[in-house]
């Protein structure tokens, strides 16, 4: 147990995992976000109450999954380099907190302009959409902890700290319109019921959902090593490395 | 095939073209940022690394220069 723990949590071995990965990630991604975009923005058909403006869906649902869920990873993450002190496990919790804060303000944003052809407002202070601003400020608060330390390790147990106490605020998200009065409506895919949309509909959403997932996988990866050279640099498997020629 | 029937009726959008393209653009446009981004901050740091590696290889080719006692380039 110990001896997988250690060799998954070690630089090398997952740099070389990295490396074997992370292409397959890309390509899965490109594929299914150009398939996906063009499928969503062109040839889905429009919505007979919406009309056109529909089309934000197939960004914004990705977008507010990405938000949660990238969250959640950065929790585990924490929780796992709190835990058994792996470094790798701080590494990927510190790349991702960008991405999820990008994520999060993509939805915010995506969510207000389609607020104004139908709801008639870009904001309202409700429930869903006051716990993903927090969301937001969860993200910005984990980016600037790190940074506020003079030392890498008291940063980066600030850090988790705040990430870990912080996923408190995704089951508030989830259920938020299910709890408290609100415009936003519910949940568009289920596990247990068939969506309420044509499979045009909603098949082009669930390959954007699947293309956002691969580019937070592929990102996350490219990431990592990066932050694998920064850290690691004085290491003689580094300094071995053949994309480092000397 | 295609939900519109001209490329104009396509940028419209139905009227709603201001709403779907800015939502999608900023989309795009973060997404693409993130790729970018993270594509230049591997190329900066591999050049870092081979940078030193060369440095590295110089002094210890030409043994006359005394040694600096630290060296702090870890940047």
């Amino acid at each position: 147990m110990w001896a997988i723990v250690h060799k998954f949590g070690s630089p090398q071995w997952f740099y070389r995992l990295s490396c074997r990965l992370e292409p397959w990630c890309w390509v899965l991604a490109a594929l299914s976000l150009g398939a996906g975009g063009v499928w969503g923005l062109a040839l889905a058909p429009a919505d007979y109450q919406q009309g056109e403006s529909f089309r934000i869906i197939y960004v914004h649902v990705p977008a507010a999954l990405l938000a949660q869920s990238v969250f959640i990873a950065m929790a585990l993450a924490s929780l796992v380099f709190m835990v058994w002190k792996i470094k790798v496990a701080d590494m990927a919790a510190a790349v991702m907190a960008p991405f999820g804060a990008a994520m999060t303000f993509t939805a915010l944003f995506s969510g207000a302009v389609w607020g104004v052809p139908t709801w008639g407002t870009w904001w309202v202070w409700d429930a869903r959409l006051t716990s993903m601003l927090i969301l937001l400020f969860l993200y910005l608060g984990v980016i600037a902890l790190r940074g506020a330390f003079s030392s890498r390790q008291s940063g980066a147990r600030a850090a988790s700290v705040l990430a870990m106490v912080g996923v408190i605020n995704i089951p508030i998200i989830k259920y938020s319109v299910e709890w408290w009065y609100t415009l936003h409506q519910s949940a568009t895919f289920s596990l247990t019921e068939r969506p309420a949309m044509p499979a045009s509909m909603w098949l082009p959403l669930l390959i954007m959902v699947v293309g956002f997932y691969s580019f937070f996988a592929a990102l996350t990866l490219l990431r990592v090593r990066s932050e694998i050279l920064r850290r690691e640099g004085d290491k003689r498997w580094v300094r071995a490395l053949k994309e480092i020629p000397s | 095939m295609s939900a519109f029937d001209s490329l104009s009726a396509f940028f419209a959008m139905g009227g709603h073209g201001v709403y779907v393209w800015s939502a999608w653009g900023v989309t795009a446009a973060l997404l693409s940022l993130c790729f970018f981004q993270a594509r230049l901050e591997r190329r900066a740091l591999l050049k870092a690394l081979s940078r030193r590696a060369r440095r590295e290889r110089a002094r210890a080719e030409t043994p006359s220069t005394p040694m600096p006692t630290e060296e702090s380039d870890d940047a």
